[in-house]
């Protein structure tokens, strides 16, 4: 087990230093673009050499990466040209705030999909199971910014019961939590399906086990033996797989943002790219890398965890 | 899709593939959830054919004094605007349905490459093993490491058609904006894309390498490359036909979601996601413009779900 974590681990540090070398490269190999960059393409010649011998970048390459792995490591991305704050303060706002919407999604999406996965599993090839299957696959293919402009023409303009952008000008707080409505329901709407068809195969193969017929057949109620010896043993592959997706959810998570202006990490990221804000692009990429890598090691720990046939094989 | 899968594997039976996918297509009709997916996909694909010969308004055109109007009104030349016009001035119907060409012309084109690449790279590391495994694995994990959007984000601002790179291909190497707008966005959604093909191929060829007529060609003293291309890949093609209807899919989504965020191909061609956000600024009078793009966007990829769902179904049948 420590073993195995272990190695993982190594692997997500592999990762996570290409990933870094590569960011670098792409974006301040060639420094004298990176001074256009950061001081504007109006900058005379004299201010950029004067700002890359201030900043140290006449040092070799390899110092310069290796001082930006480092300041990196410790949460120091320098400053951001676009906001003159440093990137850690934007990061850490965004991030929070990208937080409550990713986990108010994920909570209302995964209990979603559990009972629909369950109620389509144990019934496999039944009406139930095939409507349930064509619902996910319908919510599937409406990407996000297609559903939130439909949800946003029922809600906002047909309704008019619902706020059309959510920018939180006042701070998350209580009064404005109908502004998140909209932008959680177009991200479950469009994750639901994934996750119930994952749940509804695991479900499915769990019900034609030989302890659960053993269990049908020694007289236990089908509610128990559904929940007591189905269930539990149908969750060790959803789970992986749901805490895997959790990269797939943050790219959602991007579009959905920006479609209804919400200050998450999603639009910090976006804006950033279209003003070329360079150190606020690579440290957004790196928490983004770092948290896709960091939820495969969960998910391959715990799933370790979950499953006794392999830890003891 | 077959076509290509047919053409990089370069099969002998080029015909007899061609029979099979029809009877294919004819078991096809047992699944009503793959007809429908294969009426909306003939659909779109018959409008972006075809669209040149409808009796539609230039896409292009705009007309004064007809600014974001409503779907069925009339302007002042007797002209009819089946859906409205957009906030140019531009007919709808005609750019919506323009539009679908743009979108299934580079989407099919970005899933081509795309397999290509990955296939090369899954029967690699799946037939060969050892290092060349360990490489291509690790490749594709660092780039998979990273959210879609936030890697195409990343490729499109480094190397985007504003880059040091796509200024030198516009002007030194003379390549219209929209040509290296899309053949970039081609590259970027190589890299997201192909190791996810990558990852499925090399499963599928892990498998198929133990089997007798592997060994056989082995035995003949055939090369790895016809191995990997004339005996792994065409045995390989049934799950990547279902994968590769829903990877298009995928790829369709992501070029408009490129568009909307305005990292796609450059106006004034119709691109569905562009038309989204352009909408968006208009508020209520923007919906109609934004309206008509999400429900194509939606059923040309639902087509290609509900196709791949039938196709899975079926092949799972025999």
């Amino acid at each position: 087990m420590l073993q195995l974590a272990g190695k993982r681990l190594v692997q997500m540090a592999l990762i996570m230093l290409t990933v870094s070398l590569l960011l670098f490269l792409a974006f301040e190999a060639d420094k004298y673009s990176l001074a256009g960059k950061v001081l504007g393409q109006y900058a005379s010649q004299d201010q950029r050499l004067q700002w890359l011998e201030q900043n140290g970048y006449n040092a070799p390459f390899v110092q310069r990466y290796v001082t930006w792995v480092f300041n990196a490591a410790r949460g120091d991305f320098g400053e951001s040209v676009q906001f003159a704050t440093p990137v850690s303060k934007l990061l850490k706002d965004h991030l929070l705030n990208t937080a409550v919407l990713g986990g108010l999604v994920f909570t209302i999406t995964v209990s979603i999909a559990l009972v629909l996965g369950v109620l389509s599993g144990i019934a496999e090839g039944s009406p139930r199971d095939r409507g349930i299957t064509v619902l996910a696959v319908i919510t599937t293919s409406v990407p996000e910014f297609a559903s939130a402009t439909i949800l946003v023409a029922i809600f906002v303009f047909w309704l008019d019961i619902l706020p059309g952008t959510s920018p939180f000008s006042n701070g998350l707080t209580w009064a404005d939590a109908n502004q998140l409505v909209l932008p959680v329901m177009v991200l479950v709407i469009y994750n639901f399906g994934y996750y119930t068809r994952m749940t509804r195969a695991s479900m499915a193969e769990v019900m034609t086990s030989q302890y659960v017929r053993t269990a049908i057949l020694k007289g236990l109620p089908y509610k128990r033996v559904i929940l007591r010896h189905g269930l539990r043993n149908a969750l060790i592959a959803p789970f992986t797989v749901m805490i895997l997706q959790l990269n797939y959810l943050l790219s959602g998570v991007i579009v959905t943002e920006v479609f209804f202006s919400y200050k998450g990490f999603g639009k910090l990221l976006y804006e950033a790219a279209l003003f070329g804000d360079i150190f606020v692009i690579e440290a957004c990429a790196m928490v983004a890398v770092f948290i896709a890598v960091f939820s495969q090691f969960v998910s391959d720990i715990g799933y370790t965890l979950l499953n006794p046939r392999i830890r003891f094989s | 899709m077959t076509d290509t899968t047919a053409e990089q594997t370069d099969t002998p039976d080029t015909a007899t593939g061609f029979a099979r996918f029809l009877a294919a297509l004819g078991l096809l009709r047992e699944s009503w959830v793959g007809m429908i997916g294969l009426f909306l996909v003939s659909f779109w694909v018959l409008i972006a054919v075809f669209v040149d010969l409808l009796p539609l308004q230039d896409p292009l055109a705009q007309t004064r004094g007809v600014i974001n109007f409503p779907m069925l009104t009339e302007d002042k030349n007797g002209v009819m605007h089946w859906m409205g016009t957009d906030d140019r001035g531009r007919d709808l119907l005609a750019r919506l349905l323009h539009g679908s060409r743009v979108v299934l012309f580079w989407s099919t084109l970005a899933t081509i490459v795309a397999y290509s690449v990955g296939m090369i790279m899954g029967v690699t590391a799946g037939y060969r093993g050892g290092w060349w495994d360990e490489i291509i694995s690790f490749i594709g994990n660092v780039l998979l490491s990273f959210p879609q959007i936030v890697l195409l984000l990343v490729i499109l601002t480094a190397f985007g058609p504003n880059s040091d790179i796509g200024v030198w291909m516009k002007s030194e190497l003379g390549l219209g904006k929209t040509l290296v707008s899309g053949a970039l966005i081609v590259v970027a959604i190589t890299f997201s894309t192909a190791p996810q093909v990558a990852r499925i191929v090399r499963g599928i060829v892990l498998d198929l390498k133990t089997r007798d007529y592997i060994a056989a060609a082995e035995v003949r003293g055939e090369g790895p490359l016809w191995i990997m291309l004339v005996e792994l890949l065409p045995n390989a093609r049934g799950p990547l036909i279902v994968d590769a209807c829903l990877r298009l899919g995928y790829v369709i989504i992501t070029i408009a979601l490129l568009g909307f965020l305005s990292l796609g191909l450059p106006p004034p061609d119709p691109d569905w996601g562009k038309m989204i956000s352009d909408g968006r600024q208009w508020g209520y009078n923007g919906l109609n413009m934004m309206l008509w793009p999400a429900i194509a966007i939606s059923s040309l990829v639902l087509g290609l779900n509900l196709l791949a769902d039938g196709l899975r179904e079926i092949s799972l049948r025999d």
